[in-house]
């Protein structure tokens, strides 16, 4: 079997070696019941029967790329420069483990550095860590961090937020935390201050919401300061940070992003990236994994993970998360995209988003019966139109339109969303794409 | 206390009198700097068109300041990375004996096939009817970690290890509450992995210890007192940590059960007993699985991992959101916790945005179908064997606690350094110089100054004993006192000992800009 | 009468009417390592005897910090913020973790004096 060294000789000169007279003997505690189990299962097999078997239900999905594809809802079909996978597939950034032995890791660690600066400027804040699971996770870990800083429970959630954004909050920070989440509203400024009180720890504020709507999150973050709560924001668009103004100089305390859009593929959801920033007075409240700066034996300048005293390894049950892993490999690519964009380049790709959002706009909101629901939007907006969403983006995808995620999708218990459609452009939306979309709506509704 | 035992102190100077080079580079190893020494301004890697004018929406919501973010071309771009790359060790160039990791072969075919842009293409939310292949995969995925296992039910959503021991928590706890208690107690062995009492405390339990018996495993009689009517769930590994397999398993499986609590099992070993042992018919409620370690998904230099959390019929109506179901029209998600409730369903919630990681479902799945239950067999009996080949080679000149046989990892301790002077730590900065990647080291903290050896199954012979005839050499040198080479290791990677006492006190996290000079007045 | 005793968790506690100075043995600091960072209770915290009252950090590791005796927290030594080698260089003097306001002074004599905590560390 190809992926198995050892030959029967050298398993026979290595169970001699050991004294043992098969391989059974070195299973012998297990009790007897439960050895040699039968499994249902085929035998091995080779590459081109997996990849004959593999290659037959990749071809049962369509891809995005195959025909107008407008979807977006906390996920982003954006284009990845060549070099980026090309790159992290080098072995020595694939098949590397977490650099807990930093003398041989300086590559992972450089980079992770490299990345937590980005993230820190990117986000308009002061200190980064070296990434989570994701932006929901991340997150969800914002608020229990926030709980740690102000020594309250109270949580506030947008109604704006991504529903599967509140709902980990609520699963994975819900038992430290009384959590209050405000109704949704399209497109309009939301006002939580009559929902923050003294007992309040965190605001969670999504900007551009899970409708696409962009607002000023600086009289959140006053609402919050002024009862002595953290103002979390949240980025689902990694993008959006090249043209709208960062949270950080909005004035949130803490950044819990998705970093998916740049670096890293649709993937059906995941791998993604979390991205995750605060203060720096907060540091050592921070989960997950830091790079940190220092010197070697000969005073050359390297990296090392640092304030691990937080950590699960060390803490335990007292650790600031359980988490572990980071998201490596993602994080590497999100870098190496920025590393190729850099501020005139990211600032190009996000207006390329926006420009060719406001076309998409200008084109569908033409169409008799159909409103822009959310007026100030980045490359995501939400339309409300004249029949349910439901029977009209099945219309326009059997037109081979993929028009965009349903809002009652994400909100089903909403039934004032019912008409209203969340639609994302980026810089892979052509101009025949647009007028595609344009004629297929027009149709639909006719 | 310092459980680990592991030393912190730091020593500088010593600059090695080696060749010094004109430009700091030597051979193929370059200094790199920061991207951000590098960047120019107003440069890009990346061609993009210029927008064509439009009406700008966004108005003063416009970012005023520029992240900061340097420019370079291509070239620069990737021969910074390429540069980088050339620092790290990875399995792929060496021996990376990293014991609970699994650090075994990453298959390539895996990397081609989760790349396909029918998997790497599709968006979680685009409609259902246009990834049912993405379905089948998940559906055959849970299909075999079923089988393999012997459990009846599986979530494919938790997006690592640790996140699975949390899934399976929280199920615990969901179960717990629809029977009407409340019991607040996790039981942990000494030798868990940090995850384990981590998560415990983060699922809203308090984690009480049990000790380990000499023989470095989970005894019953140890057992049985800590199992009060308040204890909720008892988290095992299995086999442990120690690379032991917990003999009294089913009758510690019988004992928590007729507690009235659950059997958490840590999956982080699977790597020992995969397609010859089920976890199942050892009595366990719920196990998560690392995709990344037993199943081969990269560890991509710290992730991202994934971790499926199999179920036994007493949890499986709590597995977390979404569901899949499989009906006359198909595959689809139940996302919406009332949908499931009318299904039968008592999920405890969501653990994350959208489904789990597709890209490592792929790569996991090409790997099972690869090996096949034949294969699997075969990967944890050589896993097993490498490990006590390992154990049995080197025991007479180290010291190992349990003498064996191990599973698939071997422990050792640094009762064998005992006045030698050099420490667990010093030995494993040794065996860099000599081109390994050192084990384990100072986990699990049952033992003073462990080093945890896993080889896997992807190691040839040749490795091991090369592995083995190293070890022994610097065991010969320690015992000669020869501390020099030791406390000066490594001196051939390309850093030497770093200072992580200076990273913790004044940490540096990012790079800033320096502030421009002023010129004195 | 002022004197110091010390803890089998390897605290040490110099008493003088009711106010009490605590910190880290030398044994302590010895498995510790580098200390690189120190959590103090803040001013007013009743602190219990046995009860966390301080976190000590060093590279590798986070330890409790565990009042004798129970009172109520007055200060931690503010060098300590930028300055933690401070704990290591001086662990029974300058290295001070916090000052407290004892309930009870009379309980100090449940501690081990100097030479019994001698003893009760060459056990371990």
């Amino acid at each position: 079997m190809r992926y198995l060294p050892l030959t029967a000789d050298d398993r026979k000169a290595m169970l001699e070696a050991i004294g043992a007279p098969s391989a059974a003997a070195l299973f012998s505690d297990v009790p007897h019941g439960a050895r040699a189990a039968r499994f249902d299962l085929p035998p091995h097999a080779g590459e081109i029967e997996v990849e004959r078997a593999l290659s037959r239900l990749a071809a049962a999905n369509v891809s995005a790329g195959s025909g107008p594809f407008f979807c977006g809802a906390g996920a982003y079909r954006h284009h990845v420069p060549a070099s980026v996978d090309h790159l992290i597939q080098r072995s020595e950034f694939l098949t590397s483990y977490t650099p807990y032995q930093p003398e041989i890791a300086q590559g992972t660690l450089q980079a992770l550095f490299e990345f937590q600066s980005q993230v820190a400027g990117l986000t308009g804040m002061e200190v980064a860590n070296a990434s989570m699971y994701d932006g929901s996770t991340a997150t969800a870990e914002a608020v229990l961090m926030a709980h740690r800083l102000t020594g309250k429970r109270r949580t506030v959630l947008s109604g704006n937020l991504h529903p599967h954004y509140a709902e980990t909050v609520k699963t994975i920070a819900g038992l430290a935390s009384d959590i209050v989440v405000a109704p949704p509203q399209v497109g309009r400024e939301e006002d939580l201050a009559a929902l923050i009180d003294g007992e309040t720890s965190c605001v969670v504020v999504q900007n551009p919401d899970v409708f696409g709507f962009v607002r000023d999150l600086a009289p959140a973050a006053r609402a919050a300061h002024a009862k002595g709560a953290l103002l979390i924001a949240v980025v689902t668009e990694a993008v959006s940070f090249g043209l709208v103004e960062s949270p950080g100089a909005m004035g949130a305390d803490i950044v819990a992003a998705e970093g998916q859009s740049l670096g890293n593929g649709l993937s059906f959801g995941g791998p993604y990236v979390g991205l995750f920033a605060a203060r720096e007075e907060f540091i050592r409240q921070m989960p997950g994994r830091i790079a940190g700066e220092t010197v070697d034996a000969d005073g050359r300048r390297g990296f090392v993970l640092t304030l691990l005293a937080r950590e699960q390894h060390i803490r335990r049950e007292k650790a600031t998360s359980n988490i572990c892993t980071n998201s490596g490999l993602c994080a590497l690519a999100f870098s190496i995209h920025l590393s190729l964009l850099g501020d005139a380049g990211l600032r190009r790709l996000a207006s390329l988003n926006h420009a060719r959002a406001v076309q998409l706009v200008e084109r569908l909101s033409g169409i008799t019966g159909v409103e822009l629901a959310t007026p100030v939007f980045f490359n995501e907006f939400t339309l409300k139109l004249p029949k349910p969403a439901v029977q009209v983006n099945d219309a326009l995808a059997d037109l081979g339109v993929v028009a965009g995620v349903r809002a009652l999708r994400l909100f089903p218990r909403e039934p004032s969303l019912g008409c209203h459609l969340i639609v994302a452009a980026t810089e892979l939306n052509t101009d025949a794409d647009v007028e595609a979309y344009g004629r297929a709506l027009e149709q639909v509704l006719a | 206390m310092n459980r680990q035992g592991r030393p912190t102190d730091f020593v500088s100077g010593e600059a090695d009198a080696g060749s010094k080079t004109i430009s700091s580079h030597r051979g193929l190893d370059h200094e790199e700097p920061l991207i951000f020494e590098l960047g120019r301004e107003g440069q890009t890697g990346v061609d993009l068109p210029e927008a064509a004018p439009f009406k700008d929406r966004l108005g003063a919501l416009a970012r005023k300041t520029a992240p900061g973010l340097p420019g370079l071309s291509e070239p620069e771009a990737v021969r910074h990375y390429v540069r980088l790359s050339q620092r790290n060790a990875s399995i792929d160039a060496s021996f990376y004996p990293l014991g609970s990791c699994t650090m075994k072969h990453n298959p390539r075919l895996n990397e081609k096939l989760a790349r396909l842009p029918g998997f790497a293409d599709i968006h979680p939310l685009q409609p259902q009817k246009t990834v049912q292949g993405a379905f089948a995969v998940m559906a055959e995925l849970s299909r075999w970690l079923k089988e393999l296992t012997g459990m009846p039910a599986v979530t494919l959503v938790p997006k690592a290890g640790a996140q699975g021991e949390l899934c399976g928590l929280l199920a615990i706890r969901a179960a717990l509450a629809a029977r009407g208690e409340t019991r607040t107690k996790v039981l942990v062995p000494q030798s868990a992995h940090g995850t384990n009492p981590a998560t415990a405390a983060a699922a809203g339990f308090t984690v009480e210890e049990v000790k380990a018996t000499t023989d470095g495993r989970v005894d019953l009689a140890m057992l049985r007192p800590h199992l009060g009517s308040d204890v909720a769930a008892v988290m095992l590994t299995n086999p442990n940590t120690c690379g032991l397999f917990e003999r009294d398993i089913v009758a510690i499986a019988d004992a928590v059960h007729d507690a009235g609590a659950y059997f958490y099992c840590d999956g982080a070993n699977f790597n020992a007993i995969v397609g010859k042992v089920k976890p199942g018919a050892l009595g366990i409620d719920a196990m998560h699985i690392n995709l990344h370690k037993t199943f081969s998904t990269p560890h991509g230099g710290g992730g991202p991992g994934a971790g499926p959390v199999v179920f036994s019929e007493r949890l499986a109506a709590f597995a977390p959101l979404p569901l899949i179901v499989h009906d006359k029209q198909g595959f689809r998600f139940i996302e919406d916790e009332d949908e499931a409730r009318a299904k039968g369903a008592q999920p405890f919630g969501r653990m994350c945005a959208f489904h789990g990681q597709m890209g490592m479902f792929v790569r996991a799945l090409s790997y099972m179908l690869s090996h096949g239950v034949d294969g699997l067999r075969q990967v944890a009996e050589d896993a097993v064997l490498s490990a006590n080949y390992v154990l049995a080679s080197l025991k007479d000149v180290m010291s190992a606690p349990y003498p064996g046989p191990c599973m698939h990892e071997a422990l050792f301790d640094d009762e064998f350094l005992k006045g030698t002077g050099v420490s667990t730590l010093d030995f494993a900065k040794a065996l860099i110089d000599d081109g390994f990647h050192p084990p384990t080291v100072y986990f699990p903290l049952v033992v003073h100054g462990a080093m945890l050896i896993e080889p896997t199954e992807t190691e040839s012979k040749r490795t091991l004993d090369e592995f083995v005839r190293v070890a022994r050499a610097l065991v010969s040198e320690a015992k000669a006192g020869n501390t020099a080479r030791f406390k000066r290791a490594p001196v051939l990677a390309p850093r030497r000992r770093l200072d992580e006492t200076l990273a913790a006190r004044k940490p540096v996290l990012r790079w800033k800009r320096e502030p421009p000079k002023k010129s004195p007045p | 009468m002022a004197e110091t005793r010390y803890t089998k968790s390897h605290e040490w506690i110099h008493a003088e009417n009711g106010i009490a100075t605590i910190g880290i043995t030398q044994y302590a600091v010895d498995q510790l390592g580098d200390i690189v960072f120190v959590e103090l209770p803040k001013a007013g915290k009743k602190l219990a005897e046995g009860g966390e009252a301080a976190v000590v950090e060093s590279v590798k590791a986070a330890s409790e910090v565990y009042a004798p005796l129970s009172g109520e927290a007055l200060e931690g030594n503010a060098e300590l913020a930028g300055n933690p080698a401070l704990v290591n260089a001086d662990p029974e003097g300058k290295g001070w973790f916090f000052r407290m306001k004892l309930s009870d002074e009379g309980a100090l004599k449940t501690l081990m004096s100097k030479d019994q905590y001698t003893e009760f560390v060459k056990g371990l």
